[in-house]
């Protein structure tokens, strides 16, 4: 047996030195083909954001600097206007409430469907991408009525949260989806129950401390949509933080002020996700 | 080395439990997975399913483990009915095929999981834990991670987690598949040291062969759901019960013969039967390799028991030897250094040792080799 199992590793090992040559030559060409599809798509994505910026910071003639735009969004002078911390806080609030009943609706049921009723998988995933192929104006419209419903008994734009819910669903599962993927659940929750775990046991201290990620990665995009949302919100009459952004730049003589308004949100939106997905990254760290 | 495992938390020393299965059922749709079976695991016995894929012996463990429910029929632990109870309530230590250990947790904090469940104090539960990786000879390993374990490294800690909780029956389902032959054979006889140490009831489900007549107590193999023959390792190869039975444990030889009263006549010699009411007339007699001697012949004579040898195998203590006797071939095993007197293309003449032998009715009598 041992004279087999050295004469299968030997004749393993031999042909992978030849070839060694000519992979370096590949992995360099793809490096150079990373590095320009880097650099095209940075270009892409950071020109637009840059000439916003600049043009935020535009002076009362062309070719001048000024703050006054960015002042604008902070300042309380024009007294109809609403501070916007309100806007900020509700918009924060909104994304920390998604993002636990994403989470709460999404993982033991994708876990259960996982290793109870497989069949229900494809269903299941159909229904958590739909809301991805439904233009927002639409949702809008069928949410309408039940918008009129809810607000007989609350007015807060926190009860934007059910629509939320539902836009960030496709995002949400296909991360967790992934995560899931990448672990064997059927095993280690035979193995976890034969221990003597409950299923709750077993969710909670079994999968998802092997499924950090993806949950950080399911939460990142869930927070970024609610920071991000407009449509939904403007159009059902809700104030939240995009909302309060796009009625200062409508309301202000200056247009620098749009693209302040702009600037600042992105800038607060990424921010936000930075801290989330380092702190995330630290929890990782510190279980090894 | 002793065994803290000898003894429970109070001090007594312990005994494994009966495990009855009786009519035991299961159905995947139109497919009979396992049919009525019947098996009693005496206290502290092994015993080794063996069968090829889907004849229900994993089936079986887990209907026991309670990961799946029975159709009919009843699972009684030393004397208590256990058939509708969760798996999570069973007390039973399992070690799967596939690695199974809780990737976020170290060696041993995967084998003090089941003890954190029982809410044992957190010192104790260090202690059994580095006791049960000592048993597994894992003690310097305690730290790792799974990813940072060989295959063989992670199912002993899987063995030392799954007897960490001192279940009352141990479930080892195909443990060793996944690893290589070396690995393999070390972990298998480590597992029967540990077992006896234990002493644990215990069932182990396995597709090799050699592995169940190596480690049981007593083999039971299984076909279509059904057990074959249940019998210790012994008998299961030299007395098969059916003609599954020896073909599926070990090589054998398919021979034209007579069967007539107490014996089978194969090439004109004849052989007794394992199974003395044999039906008389033409039947297929199997006959083991290592039954099948051989001798350089140099007479040049013809007869039903003289051949040319074709090929030889290697297996190191012994070789393997594929003879052509004109209408059909025969395998025989031999010493090496025996073999090594018999190239290919020589002439030899066979004995066949009048061991007991077994006959099959059903197929027609060509060799298999």
């Amino acid at each position: 047996m041992a004279a087999v199992t050295s004469l299968g590793e030997s004749s393993l090992d031999r042909p992978a030195e030849r070839p060694r040559g000519m992979q370096a030559r590949r992995r360099r060409r793809l490096n150079l083909f990373r590095y320009l599809v880097f650099t095209v798509f940075g270009l892409f994505f950071i020109l637009p954001l840059l000439a916003m910026t600049r043009f935020s910071l535009e002076g009362r003639t062309l070719g001048t600097w000024s703050l006054t735009a960015w002042k604008q969004i902070v300042s309380y002078s024009f007294p109809d206007l609403p501070p916007l911390l309100p806007a900020i806080e509700i918009t924060l609030e909104l994304a920390v409430i998604s993002c636990v009943i994403v989470l709460v609706l999404l993982v033991p049921t994708m876990v259960w469907i996982r290793l109870r009723v497989q069949w229900l998988s494809r269903i299941f995933e159909f229904l958590c991408l739909l809301p991805l192929t439904i233009p927002a104006i639409i949702l809008v419209v069928g949410l309408a009525p039940i918008y009129n419903f809810i607000r007989h008994y609350e007015l807060s734009a926190l009860m934007l949260f059910w629509a939320y819910v539902i836009l960030a669903l496709p995002y949400a599962y296909r991360a967790l989806s992934a995560g899931l993927n990448a672990i064997d659940v059927p095993t280690l929750s035979e193995a976890a129950r034969s221990l003597g775990a409950s299923w709750f046991t077993v969710i909670t201290r079994v999968i998802v401390p092997n499924m950090w990620q993806s949950i950080l990665n399911a939460t990142v995009l869930t927070s970024a949509l609610v920071l991000g949302e407009f449509t939904i919100a403007y159009l059902l009459l809700y104030t939240n933080l995009q909302v309060e952004l796009f009625s200062i730049s409508r309301n202000t003589p200056n247009a620098s002020v749009i693209f302040s308004t702009s600037v600042a949100s992105l800038m607060f939106a990424f921010a936000l996700l930075l801290i989330l997905s380092f702190a995330g990254r630290r929890r990782q760290r510190g279980r090894g | 080395m002793t065994s803290p495992m000898t003894r429970t938390q109070d001090g007594t020393a312990r005994a494994g439990v009966e495990v009855r299965m009786d009519g035991l059922s299961r159905h995947y749709g139109p497919v009979v997975a396992l049919d009525k079976l019947d098996l009693t695991v005496q206290a502290g016995e092994l015993i080794a399913l063996l069968g090829p894929s889907g004849c229900g012996k994993t089936t079986t463990l887990r209907l026991v483990a309670g990961l799946e429910d029975a159709d009919a029929g009843r699972i009684t632990v030393g004397g208590k009915d256990i058939t509708h109870l969760s798996a999570s309530k069973r007390d039973m230590g399992m070690v799967f095929q596939a690695y199974s250990l809780f990737p976020h947790m170290t060696a041993r904090q995967n084998v003090a999981f089941g003890l954190r469940l029982r809410r044992i104090a957190a010192a104790t539960r260090d202690k059994r834990a580095i006791e049960m990786l000592e048993l597994v000879g894992l003690s310097t390993q305690a730290d790792r991670y799974p990813h940072q374990l060989s295959g063989g490294q992670q199912q002993r800690v899987a063995l030392a987690r799954a007897l960490a909780i001192e279940p009352q029956v141990l479930l080892l389902d195909e443990p060793l598949s996944a690893l290589d032959a070396k690995v393999r054979a070390q972990l298998r006889d480590e597992i029967r040291r540990i077992q006896l140490e234990v002493g644990t009831t215990t069932l182990f489900v396995t597709h090799d062969q050699e592995e169940a007549l190596a480690i049981a107590d007593r083999v039971g193999v299984m076909k279509d759901g059904r057990l074959e023959q249940l019998a210790p390792p012994t008998d299961v190869y030299s007395r098969p019960a059916t003609s599954f039975v020896a073909e599926f444990v070990g090589l054998t030889n398919r021979l034209a013969g007579t069967v007539s009263g107490q014996t089978v006549t194969v090439r004109g010699r004849d052989l007794p039967l394992v199974d003395p009411s044999t039906p008389a007339g033409p039947a297929t007699a199997l006959v083991r390799p290592e039954a099948v001697t051989l001798a350089s012949d140099s007479t040049g004579d013809s007869g039903p028991l003289v051949g040319t040898v074709i090929a030889v195998t290697f297996l190191g203590a012994t070789s393997r030897v594929t003879v052509d006797l004109g209408d059909t071939t025969i395998l025989a095993q031999l010493t090496t250094a025996d073999a090594a007197e018999l190239p290919a293309g020589s002439r030899v003449a066979l004995t066949i040792r009048p061991d007991p032998v077994l006959v099959s009715a059903d197929s027609p009598a060509l060799s298999e080799a």
